[in-house]
């Protein structure tokens, strides 16, 4: 069967004003367990690219510029 | 794409350490502590800084076995009883001994435990019988303890890198494993004298009630991958249908969490904020007990504490909010939940496999050693029960040191190279397709049929229904598609959780009884039968590659337990008081 991608709302939102991606930071993706957090190649900013997220809170927690928030996902909300 | 276009790098080691939550970096550490010469690598899906059930850091330890509270004795008894007699109490009493000696290295590694004026154990009394739990408030900081000793000792560590299969020579030893990077799918094949398997629980197995597939009781990267390499490579695991089944808060599906609000005076309540259990310890019958609320006109069930003093309140708002999962607040928020005016609502979780809360597992001994020679277990997956942090800990460490001492005695084994292509070829077959099944789908179908045919009350004719459909998905399995790395690494965790629910259904098939309350609880055999099942089940994949089961003598006790104690555990539901005439 052919594969379709779908929109999802994502959880974890990052504040593009704050990220600091672009001089090189990864903290975020690098400590999530789930490997769902990844920096967008054009804009140099992190982003959620996976809907799997546990809300564990470890990329919210640190992240050192305080970029990132960690929402309830909707279905559990 | 072929295995031969992948790179695969090779890498030799003494001691292989899969998995960096909480039992792996412990073994780890009490391997290199043990003999400093020592080839130690930590290999882990994640990240070691953040990864594991304890990635946040804990709110504090359930079975702390603290002088002048309690004795190793009384600890041992107390799990005996709570698991209906099912245990092996050398590898309860190992644990026992090494509880207390393991806070004391916790604390000068400088892991905040709760203290009183005087410097003591604040230790506080949950379980039925004796007092073990002791809180840490300040318990969010476990994980860089453990990294800073990690590193302080040299051990090498390989992050983002998932193991699929063990390896063993043709004489049956462990000779390594064969993992794969989660984010370039590159191969990396560790040679190894023994291998720790601690991979967490089995945690992706049922489907929340949200239907959201991370929206798990147990970390989400917990998806049962020890469970099954150790299946593969011809393991025996114990007891797997003594599922873990918590008592959790409705949908955030966190813990409520009793073990701490408990100790301040808070309780699980039904809708008229009575009680129904005597004590919120989490057992099998506490389990029955809570489904039984749950299904009558008493139900929902919930975490009562607006009755308490706001001082009282505001701390365990600091403990469960700043600990473990602090997410919780955030939920609470969200729903208008707040402690001060109204009881929090909690549900039934899914089904998993994990010996931290119940006593299944991949069987190991009072040494964490399984069944295959050079390959142990610690933490969640294997068979000791209620084991939790402290005891992830503990028997990590037991495992580090006779990894360490087995790791001189033998030299390192070579592993089959046909398997080892085999299983490159297992790994890259998603990728090998344009279109087909995705992960997701597949892992979404697998778990909603384990909560309809295997969760409890079991019933013979759905559960073999369950058997049917998984054997389906297993032939789908020629369609599942990945489309890139992180898909592959989904693919092949669905693989795990699709072993598991498998193992789930055949496990709790083979024993024809009911046993530890709710987790096993079987219709159609609902009497517990001491003259036939007074054992342990293994579970096994025979030499024809069939799962095949065999029983366990419990082995005699070390700490004797009368028959009227043994009930102990039975009496759970508050006693109606009886009519006035």
């Amino acid at each position: 069967m052919p594969i379709i991608t779908q929109q999802k709302s994502a959880a974890v939102v990052i504040d593009d004003a704050k990220c600091i991606a672009e001089k090189g930071c990864t903290v975020c993706v690098d400590v999530c367990p789930l490997d769902i957090l990844a920096i967008d190649d054009g804009r140099k900013k992190a982003y959620m690219k996976y809907d799997e997220c546990w809300y564990c809170m470890p990329c919210e927690a640190d992240c050192p510029t305080g970029a990132v928030k960690v929402n309830i996902p909707y279905l559990l909300r | 794409m072929s295995a031969s276009d992948i790179k695969t790098e090779i890498v030799e080691t003494d001691l292989l350490v899969i998995g960096g939550g909480t039992g792996g970096p412990m073994a780890a550490i009490k391997a290199k502590e043990a003999n400093p010469g020592l080839r130690v690598l930590l290999m882990e899906k994640a990240n070691v800084k953040r990864s594991g059930a304890i990635s946040m850091g804990m709110d504090g330890l359930n079975n702390a076995i603290v002088p002048g509270y309690a004795t190793p004795e009384q600890y041992v008894k107390e799990i005996t009883v709570a698991n209906d007699g099912i245990v092996h109490q050398k590898a309860v009493m190992a644990y026992a001994q090494g509880s207390f000696p393991m806070i004391q290295y916790l604390d000068r590694l400088g892991v905040k435990f709760e203290k009183d004026g005087s410097g003591e154990y604040n230790m506080r009394k949950v379980h039925h019988m004796g007092t073990y739990v002791l809180p840490m408030p300040e318990g969010h900081n476990v994980k860089k303890v453990l990294y800073r000793q990690l590193r302080r000792l040299q051990v090498s560590v390989t992050n983002r890198y998932m193991a699929t299969r063990l390896l063993k020579s043709a004489d049956g030893r462990i000779a390594g494993a064969v993992g794969v990077n989660t984010r370039t799918s590159e191969f990396l094949v560790v040679k190894a004298k023994a291998v720790v398997l601690a991979c967490g629980a089995a945690g992706r197995l049922g489907l929340p009630a949200s239907g959201y597939l991370f929206g798990t009781y147990e970390n989400a990267a917990n998806c049962g991958d020890g469970y099954a390499m150790a299946y593969h490579a011809g393991a025996e695991l114990a007891n797997l249908e003594c599922y873990q089944i918590n008592p959790l808060i409705k949908d955030y599906n966190g813990p409520s969490c009793a073990y701490v609000t408990g100790p301040f005076g808070g309780y699980t309540a039904n809708n008229k904020g009575d009680r129904f259990i005597e004590c919120d310890y989490w057992s099998g019958q506490m389990m029955l007990e809570f489904w039984r609320e749950l299904q009558s006109g008493n139900g929902p069930v919930y975490l009562k504490m607006d009755h308490l003093a706001e001082e009282t309140i505001s701390e365990i708002e600091t403990i469960l909010h700043t600990n473990e999962r602090p997410s919780r607040g955030r939920f609470h928020a969200g729903r208008g939940n707040d402690y001060r005016k109204r009881p929090v609502e909690m549900h039934i979780s899914e089904i998993g496999f994990c010996s931290g809360h119940s006593a299944s597992g991949v069987w190991v001994d009072e040494n964490a050693r399984t069944t295959v020679p050079g390959l142990y277990a610690v933490g969640d997956m294997a068979s000791v029960p209620h084991n939790y942090m402290l005891g992830a800990f503990v028997n990590g460490g037991i495992a580090g040191a006779d990894a360490a001492s087995y790791c001189e005695s033998v030299d390192m084994a070579a592993y089959d190279e046909g398997y080892l292509a085999a299983e490159q070829e297992r790994v890259l077959a998603p990728t090998r397709r344009d279109d087909g099944l995705t992960p997701h789908e597949m892992e979404f179908k697998t778990r909603r049929l384990v909560n309809d045919y295997l969760e409890p009350p079991k019933v013979t004719a759905k559960m073999e229904i369950g058997q049917r459909r998984f054997a389906e998905i297993r032939e789908d399995l020629g369609q599942l598609c990945a489309t890139d790395p992180h898909e592959l690494h989904r693919a092949l965790e669905m693989q795990s959780i699709l072993d598991c629910a498998d193992m789930a259904a055949a496990a709790s098939l083979y024993r024809t009884e009911s046993r530890w309350g709710f987790y096993h609880l079987r219709v159609d055999h609902p009497e517990t039968n001491d003259d036939e099942w007074f054992c342990h089940t293994m579970l096994f994949k025979d030499e024809f590659g069939r799962m095949s089961h065999r029983k366990r003598e419990v082995a005699p006790y070390v700490v004797p337990v009368e028959a009227d104690e043994m009930a102990a555990y039975h009496q759970l539901r508050v006693k109606t008081p009886v009519a006035a005439e």
